[in-house]
């Protein structure tokens, strides 16, 4: 059987993610549906991640399925020495479909390897964690009505942030043209600017954040400046304030402009931005829960004809 | 030629000599190989001059004959490395270690988060660019560069 696991959004090509897209948009029109009764969606959660855990728990409950798992793997065998592979063979003799978030890198690849069911990655490690990428992209389709030729400015922790980089691999469809705004100890890192140059996108790297350099901007990609991120700590004092965005600098910003953030925010956007109608990232988190509908339906084969012929109330 | 020289000193009739081993990687090659539980005549020698590497190994392994996947191993370890294939005193074969696309159960990640490293499974790298000998790992995917990489 060919295995359907979403493991990575790299691997999905320019039609498919589309295709995912409007099956979001199919979703959103309509987010009640039973296109999964009969189903049981286990979600494992080697790691905390409540956000995640809720929206795809949601995701799966409006789609009619049933949901087991673990939020905590302490109160699991894993903490008893069991390897992953047993925990996923065990589980799978349950469950239709596996939604795993682990904090090690390479885990959900692994596993979608040795599951008899699909694997959707909601997360491991640094690695990948593709619905939040999927979310990003229909949160800019549907803000800016297309994906292609859009300028994104991205702010903030660039060197670990794996939103940025897998949403950054994510629009090599689509013809960007991306703005690097970070300190130099965060600044995006050299495998991606190799990527972008690979993939003929055009990037510009920025260490000043101020209402000039976003003028431009389509797409105003936020993430957090965090202290344990810094070797030096002088540095973290002398940047910590640099990269905050408040709402006296979108005055003269694009009127299509959106501001997105992967949440948790913490002050790296002010909170007069919030009723801004730029500020789209308590919107950004909602449109999680469709993108992450479309993602449970495709991987267990359901597909778009399927979800736009039931009209069933 | 100084390499037919040492061929025919050791008068080796059937086997491989594996050649133009750089002379600190002689004894990773040994073990790469399992050379130490051969039952046949093997002569080892080392630093010996060499115009390409200063100074170079050689493994003469009588009755041995390598499979591809067993030199594609050594390519991790260097990639001038050639063997001769001995048949009747005669060099028969020259083969040159090249890289493979993918190391499998060969090599370590190096990233001490990578599930690879965590649980009892086979390690598997796909190797991205041949000539600057970078590889990625299948798992983490995370590059590295074949020199800073620790062999299983």
């Amino acid at each position: 059987m060919e295995n359907r696991s979403l493991v990575t959004i790299a691997e999905h090509s320019k039609e498919k993610i589309m295709y995912l897209l409007e099956m979001a948009r199919e979703f959103e029109k309509k987010p009640n549906r039973h296109l999964l009764a009969e189903k049981v969606v286990a979600t494992l959660f080697f790691e905390p991640s409540t956000r995640t855990r809720l929206s795809f728990e949601t995701a799966a409950n409006r789609l009619g399925a049933r949901v087991i798992g673990f939020t905590d793997p302490k109160v699991t065998s894993s903490s008893k020495g069991e390897t992953l592979k047993d925990t996923i063979m065990m589980v799978s003799n349950y469950a239709d479909i596996i939604v795993m978030r682990h904090y090690l890198e390479g885990a959900a690849r692994y596993a979608s390897e040795v599951a008899p069911v699909p694997i959707v990655n909601a997360g491991d490690g640094a690695n990948q964690h593709p619905s939040q990428t999927m979310l990003d992209l229909y949160s800019i389709y549907k803000t800016q009505g297309t994906l292609e030729n859009l300028n994104i400015y991205m702010v903030g922790d660039l060197k670990y942030g794996r939103t940025v980089h897998s949403l950054l691999m994510a629009m090599r469809h689509f013809n960007p043209t991306f703005h690097f705004i970070a300190p130099d100890e965060l600044k995006m890192p050299d495998e991606y600017k190799l990527y972008c140059q690979k993939h003929h996108i055009k990037y510009v790297e920025h260490t000043d954040f101020t209402e000039e350099t976003i003028a431009d901007a389509d797409i105003l990609y936020m993430t957090r400046v965090q202290r344990e991120r810094f070797t030096d700590l002088m540095e973290y004092e002398r940047v910590k304030d640099v990269y905050i965005l408040n709402n006296k600098m979108l005055e003269h910003t694009r009127p299509n402009l959106k501001i997105l953030h992967p949440l948790p925010r913490v002050n790296e956007i002010t909170y007069d931005v919030d009723d801004n109608p730029k500020a789209y990232y308590f919107q950004q988190a909602k449109n999680g829960l469709y993108a992450r509908q479309a993602i449970l339906c495709d991987v267990l084969g359901i597909t778009l004809d399927e979800v736009k012929a039931d009209t069933e109330k | 030629m100084s390499e037919k020289k040492e061929l025919q000193v050791a008068a080796l009739k059937n086997g491989t000599v594996i050649d133009h081993i750089p002379s600190n990687k002689l004894f990773t090659v040994v073990s790469l190989l399992g050379l130490q539980d051969e039952d046949a005549n093997i002569t080892i020698g080392n630093n010996f001059e060499s115009k390409k590497l200063g100074k170079k190994g050689i493994i003469k392994i009588a009755d041995r004959f390598f499979t591809e996947e067993e030199i594609s191993r050594l390519s991790v370890v260097a990639s001038k490395i050639k063997l001769n294939i001995i048949r009747d005193y005669e060099v028969v074969e020259k083969k040159e270690v090249e890289m493979p696309d993918e190391l499998r159960g060969i090599v370590k990640c190096n990233n001490p988060k990578c599930i690879s490293n965590n649980e009892p499974m086979q390690t598997w790298f796909h190797v991205i660019d041949k000539e600057k000998g970078l590889l990625k790992c299948h798992y983490c995917e995370k590059e590295q560069q074949k020199d800073n990489i620790k062999l299983l």
